[in-house]
């Protein structure tokens, strides 16, 4: 059975990389368009990993992953985030929230893949 | 590849939307409207540009949108505030983005004098330099290289001790002493897909260490015991080993050394790596601060009359929308001499068929507006040239001014606004500097009333250009 993942991302166009570049690998997507929408789908979505972008309207990247790591059923589940530049500040603020790992932007589709094979089993 | 066109697509549809937001925002923050969200919303309009004009290789856009968000980083972080001359510079800074997005659409490029002197006096501006009106000469050029190249700020810790004293890259194989600390199963890394990536890399050969396991009752369950030696062996680069611990470096104790060098005392080397034992509590649920800090930022986003909620939209070809709208057209015709035909019986109006069609004629009107609807869309998209061309006005003029409308959120269907926009711009131009030239005479507010309210007469609409002075 293929995975399913969760992107959660503003931009239009990231959604649609995103979900071209996953579909092509075989994956499940689910999409969501901000932090606060991507929490109400997680339960339907039920993710074996979630990708999601750090500036977002509402709720952003940051706050989106706090508060999946308190949802009992999503303590261990593996998130990603999104960010433009290898960025080393805003990977730890995105460890300190409870991200797994990274994806630097642009990303090839190979990469993306490797990075969640990197944390997905 | 076909598909990667269509997003494309989608990028610069998008790409006029945020540009639109752009523009928006700073223009709330000019009069004064905005606040908080009103900057995060026009960081992320340019952040996101970024972002996908690098995901196309658009690196001149790229470049551009990167030097406005550092400006409107700052401006975020609170570094900078934001005064009538820096949001006078954004202005023109989002014009230019305009220019670059359109280069990148048509495949030309954008005029890059005016973009570099540009580009300049935002970084310049970033670090706290007052902004000159408009395009001024170049600044001092500095700034920009550091901010543009230190994208690598590899964040490795180097601590371990010096590869340089090792024959580091042809070496036969590796060992590789691995330790994972409870911060990193809390934030979903595994230690088996990590063996299973260094496997895909070589021959791997790995050895669980169970010295720290304590007995059943005295184990916390989120407390991390085991660690592993693994020997990789084959021609191997560093680097991919690294990047195989990339996102764990932090919540391990990890130390990769080239294979077979006799004379290095590896046991020694280790012990200095060897981090303090864990603290127990981070093992714990996640600390108290991070609800309150969940619920500040959800309170944060709830306030405030924040941009409306994403909602679903569904895009529909326009060819199937004006179909639909001529069917109806079709059916309002046919339903009206129906009632033509059954009104030469001289029914009585309480007669069954007389109030069959009475029901009919009004499920038809319901439908057309339902239909007619659908392609209604604010008039808002006429003006959107406008701000650009009465700055651009006032700045040939040397003349402050203020663009407000008013009632642009009417909507009107889709062809109307097709019609107005076709041809208009240059009308538009001229009574706006028209405008412009009478106020430089007179000194005096002038109001004029845009030519378009004939199209429609739902659109009432007052354009005014106030001089500020």
């Amino acid at each position: 059975m293929s995975q399913r993942i969760l992107t959660v991302d503003d931009s239009r166009t990231m959604r649609e990389m995103l979900r071209l570049a996953l579909l092509d690998a075989g994956y499940e997507v689910t999409q969501a368009v901000d932090g606060e929408h991507g929490l109400e789908v997680l339960n339907e979505a039920r993710p074996d990993v979630i990708i999601t972008d750090i500036n977002m309207p509402r709720l952003d990247g940051f706050g989106f992953i706090e508060a999946v790591r308190l949802q009992s059923g999503h303590r261990s589940t593996p998130i990603l985030v999104l960010t433009t530049e290898s960025d080393a500040e805003k990977k730890q603020r995105a460890r300190a929230a409870g991200a797994t790992g990274w994806i630097v932007k642009p990303f090839h589709p190979e990469k993306l893949v490797e990075a969640i094979r990197r944390v997905a089993a | 590849m076909d598909e990667l066109e269509q997003i494309k697509t989608i990028f610069f549809q998008e790409c006029d939307e945020l540009l639109a937001d752009l523009e928006t925002g700073l223009l709330a923050l000019q009069q004064g409207e905005g606040d908080t969200e009103t900057i995060n919303a026009v960081f992320r309009a340019v952040h996101s540009v970024k972002g996908g004009a690098g995901a196309f290789g658009l690196d001149p856009l790229v470049r551009f949108a990167h030097i406005f968000e550092t400006l409107l980083d700052a401006l975020r972080a609170g570094r900078l505030s934001p005064e009538p001359d820096l949001i006078a510079l954004m202005l023109w800074a989002s014009d230019a983005l305009a220019d670059h997005v359109q280069a990148a659409r048509s495949g030309g490029a954008a005029d890059e004098v005016t973009s570099e002197a540009l580009a300049q006096e935002l970084a310049a501006a970033t670090h706290g330099d007052a902004p000159k009106p408009h395009i001024a000469a170049p600044a001092e050029p500095a700034a920009e290289g550091g901010q543009m190249l230190n994208e690598d700020g590899i964040d490795f810790t180097p601590a371990m001790f010096s590869m340089d004293t090792f024959a580091a890259p042809a070496a036969a194989g590796w060992t590789i002493e691995f330790r994972p600390r409870a911060g990193l199963y809390a934030k979903g890394n595994e230690p088996g897909l990590i063996l299973r990536e260094l496997a895909r890399l070589g021959d791997l050969e790995a050895r669980i260490n169970l010295d720290a396991l304590p007995a059943l009752d005295a184990m916390e369950p989120e407390q991390a015991y085991l660690s592993w030696s693994l020997k990789l062996t084959g021609a191997v680069d560093e680097a991919a080993i690294r990047e195989a611990f990339e996102f764990v470096e932090d919540e391990c104790d990890l130390a990769i050394a080239p294979e077979a060098a006799d004379d290095f005392d590896l046991a020694a080397l280790l012990q200095g790596v060897a981090a303090p034992p864990d603290e127990p509590s981070a093992a714990g649920p996640p600390p108290e601060a991070a609800p309150a800090a969940l619920r500040a930022a959800q309170d944060g986003a709830r306030g405030g009359d924040a941009a409306p909620a994403a909602q679903p939209v569904i895009r529909v070809d326009p060819e199937r929308i004006d179909r639909l709208i001529d069917l109806v057209g079709e059916l309002v015709i046919n339903q009206a001499m129906l009632a033509q035909t059954v009104s030469e019986f001289a029914l009585a109006p309480s007669s069954k068929l007389a109030m069959g069609l009475d029901e009919l004629e009004q499920l038809t009107r319901e439908i057309q507006d339902g239909v007619m609807a659908i392609r209604a869309q604010p008039v808002k998209s006429v003006f959107q040239r406008m701000p650009r061309l009465v700055r651009e006005i006032a700045s040939m003029t040397g003349k402050e001014v203020r663009l407000v409308t008013e009632g642009e959120s009417t909507e009107v269907d889709k062809t109307v606004i097709e019609r107005i926009s076709e041809g208009t711009p240059q009308g538009r131009v001229n009574s706006a500097s028209g405008t412009v030239g009478r106020r430089v005479a007179g000194g005096r507010t002038t109001l004029f009333h845009g030519g378009h309210a004939r199209h429609h007469r739902t659109v009432a609409r007052r354009r005014t250009a106030a001089d500020d002075q």
